[in-house]
């Protein structure tokens, strides 16, 4: 079974998770069209490259924009939670190894103890988003089943992930629930709303391209203030 | 009964259908008939199929269901923070579904979409300043009802207006002959006061052609001449088109887009007549939204922009006193706290914030900023329409309670508002809720304050 599930069924779930992606870039970039869409994307490309790339800049930067500064809690929320979700999976002493054993090289890495850190980080920033998901009306009444399920395929593999480092339960069975749970969320990326992973950055540069190249772009030379 | 005689999927081409329309008191009829109204779901999925792409299916499809958005809507605000009023679940309960629902939707669920779309949301696009993944709602309304239009579900006031596009080229019944007549009736009004004073009609290769809003001629004639006087004034070699004069779109409030194109082509078209340098919009929001924003898309035109240079009356302004052409009096600037009503159309979505303050200044010595203002300012209450819908009224009057309440924060009593929306929702506002304020176009202002060269004053003075 661990055999199988750190092996092929690795394989494979990082195969459709890259497929995927790239899949959901290309199909979001030709489903761009300048007149329903209403943006001259490439007679203005210069102005379209300045919007998309302060668009993202600014919603990348804690507390960058109005939005991210209005609701500060939330937003230390969130920034600690994806800082944890992106960084502490890639430099992991634990996934590095096997990246070198599987590919013949891995990234650079962090101490087993800031991963830790960072994993009981995400872990808490998840249970804040889902109290408040509960607590305040206005996400409540967003707020469906799958929110729930998005965000537990989100947080498993650092739960499962963290019990198996610390020898929880039977390691062996705990290490392959953590890498199933792994492969499912790399497999849930490009299939569910996990998919803003890249979405995140199409959508905020077309935004940006809109107000860069149409709404504004040209006359304010200052361009959007997010 | 799947069509009704005066609601149905039919667009207004005809004067005779126009007429029956316009003889049905506030859309009695019209509104009795849309309850029978028939959903063609094959019709709307397909038109679904094909024009929304994947700009719009993300958006619906990414949203983390985060809530950011809520506060950035004045409706939740004026609601006393109602969940149902939440940017996301409006458009998800609305378009969000009825993509779900592959088009197979019943009459109640159209309606519901129709009040949403038009009763909750001014299409103001505040909420995509607020969105993490810039979902942009006003947008999505404002593609919904396009959708909502070519099933018939749209409100009377906004199929009459279509059909006076369709008819007319203008938001009302002004004939040609109309519009020409109210110029020259205008030029002669004034002339005594202004010798010299023309609104040239048709002149080729001017500098700056003028293009107005129809309410200008209909109702407010003193508008255009004021304008004309400003243009006397600044020594501007000017024209207006006696086709193709009208800047406004009740079209792109309905999602006519058939219309819309229509109109803008007869502007475009008046430019490839006269020739003329740059185009002037006089001061309304929409209406450059339409014709110079959008306009060019619906039209066709690749490069997005409108055959010739076009500029608000704002940037036409601050460049006169910027040059010199119009020289203020310091004596007679605005003594008085005086605030300004960032217009949605042509700040948020058309980068002039800047243009505003430069004219603020020169002419305004205690300028009070609105907060949240420039690109972050509260629609009005009456912007995507709503101004003129009867049957969403009391959603509107409580809509403006939020920009009662900035105004009132800044302890200016005199609002300036180059918009006619705007400027309509605040005299409603005043009305609604008496809380003593005034509000003032520019060109009136601007009249007061100028100094007037010896050469243009009346001669027996
Ligand atoms: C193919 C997929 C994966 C494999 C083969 C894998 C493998 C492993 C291994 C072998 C460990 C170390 C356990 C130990 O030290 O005994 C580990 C730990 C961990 N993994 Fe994964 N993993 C995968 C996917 C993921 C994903 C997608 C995430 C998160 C997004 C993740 C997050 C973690 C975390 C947070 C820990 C524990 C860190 C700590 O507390 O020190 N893993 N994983
Ligand atoms: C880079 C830009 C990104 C931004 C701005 C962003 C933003 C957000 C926001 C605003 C939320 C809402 C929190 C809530 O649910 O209440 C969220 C949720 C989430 N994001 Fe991201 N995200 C980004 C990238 C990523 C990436 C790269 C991943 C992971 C692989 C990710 C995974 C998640 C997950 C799992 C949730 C919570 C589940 C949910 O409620 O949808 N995000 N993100
Ligand atoms: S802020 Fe954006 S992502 Fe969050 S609920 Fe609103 S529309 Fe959805
Ligand atoms: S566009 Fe404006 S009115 Fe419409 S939902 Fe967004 S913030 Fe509210
Ligand atoms: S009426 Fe004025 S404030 Fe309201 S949406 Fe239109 S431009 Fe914006």
């Amino acid at each position: 079974m661990y055999d199988f599930v750190s092996g092929p069924l690795a394989w494979l779930s990082f195969i459709i998770f890259f497929v995927g992606i790239i899949y959901r870039i290309i199909w979001y970039v030709r489903g761009l069209d300048w007149q329903m869409d209403r943006v001259a994307y490439r007679p203005h490309r210069k102005y379209g490259i300045k919007g998309a790339a302060r668009s993202i800049f600014y919603w990348l930067l804690p507390f960058g924009t109005r939005s991210w500064r209005y609701y500060p809690s939330f937003t230390i929320m969130v920034f600690v939670f994806h800082f944890g979700l992106l960084f502490s999976p890639l430099f992991l002493p634990a996934h590095n190894i096997m990246l070198e054993q599987a590919v013949g090289f891995g990234l650079p890495t962090i101490s087993e103890s800031a991963a830790d850190v960072l994993t009981i980080l995400v872990i808490l920033a998840a249970v804040f988003i889902i109290m408040r998901r509960i607590a305040l009306p206005e996400v409540r009444i967003l707020t469906k089943p799958y929110d729930f399920l998005v965000l537990a395929i989100a947080v498993a593999p650092f739960i499962t992930g963290f019990l198996a480092y610390h020898q929880v339960g039977n390691y062996r069975v705990m290490l392959t629930a953590h890498i199933l749970c792994g492969e499912i969320m790399l497999v849930a990326i490009p299939f569910t709303k996990l998919s803003h992973f890249v979405l995140f950055f199409m959508s905020r540069a077309q935004l940006g391209m809109d107000y860069g190249i149409k709404r504004g772009g040209m006359k304010n030379a200052k361009g959007m203030t997010w | 009964m799947p069509e009704g005689i005066l609601c149905n999927k039919k667009t207004v081409d005809e004067k005779s259908q126009l007429d029956a329309l316009l003889a049905d008191k506030s859309g009695k009829q019209y509104y009795e008939e849309m309850n029978h109204l028939e959903v063609d779901s094959d019709a709307l999925w397909a038109a679904i199929q094909k024009t929304c792409k994947s700009r719009i299916r993300t958006w619906l499809e990414i949203c983390a269901h985060c809530g950011m958005c809520a506060d950035s809507c004045f409706y939740y605000l004026a609601n006393h923070k109602d969940p149902k009023q939440v940017p996301s679940y409006k458009i998800q309960s609305t378009l969000g579904e009825l993509i779900r629902r592959k088009g197979k939707v019943d009459n109640a669920f159209m309606q519901m979409c129709m009040d949403t779309a038009y009763s909750k949301c001014s299409c103001c696009t505040r909420c995509g300043l607020y969105c993490p993944f810039g979902i942009d709602m006003g947008i999505m309304f404002g593609y919904l009802r396009g959708l909502l239009f070519s099933q018939g579900f749209v409100p009377w006031e906004m199929k009459i207006g279509t059909g006076m596009h369709r008819i007319f080229r203008a938001q009302m019944d002004i004939t040609t002959e109309d519009w020409v007549e109210t110029c020259e009736w205008m030029a002669e009004e004034y002339e005594e006061d202004w010798p010299g004073l023309t609104i040239p009609i048709d002149v080729q290769d001017a500098d700056i052609i003028y293009t107005v809003n129809a309410r200008e001629p209909k109702h407010y004639p003193e508008d255009l001449a004021e304008a004309a006087i400003l243009f006397h004034v600044a020594g501007e070699n000017w024209t207006v088109p006696s086709e193709g004069w009208e800047e406004t779109s009740l079209a792109m409030f309905a999602g006519d887009w058939a219309a819309c194109k229509m109109q803008v082509e007869s502007v475009y078209a008046a430019m490839d007549r006269l020739k003329p340098k740059r185009m002037v919009v006089t001061e309304c929001g929409h209406a450059y939204r339409a014709t110079v924003i959008e306009g060019p898309y619906w039209a066709g035109l690749p490069s997005g922009q409108t055959p010739i240079e076009s500029i608000h009356y704002v940037e036409w302004v601050a460049e006169a006193l910027r040059t010199g052409k119009l020289k203020i009096d310091p004596a007679k600037k605005i003594k008085e706290p005086v605030t300004y009503q960032d217009s949605c159309n042509y700040i948020r979505n058309g980068g002039l914030a800047d243009v505003a303050r430069e004219i603020m200044g020169y002419i305004a010595e205690d300028f009070r900023e609105m907060t949240p203002c420039r690109e972050h300012n509260f629609c009005c209450g009456g912007g995507g329409g709503l101004n003129g819908i009867g049957r969403y009224r009391p959603e509107r009057n409580i809509g403006l309670k939020v920009k009662r309440d900035q105004i009132l924060a800044t302890g200016a009593k005199l609002v300036v508002a180059p918009c006619h929306n705007c400027w309509d929702a605040i005299r409603d506002l005043e009305e609604v809720y008496k809380v003593g304020i005034r509000w003032s176009f520019l060109k009136p202002l601007l009249l007061n304050m100028i100094i007037v060269p010896d050469h243009l004053k009346p001669t027996e003075e």
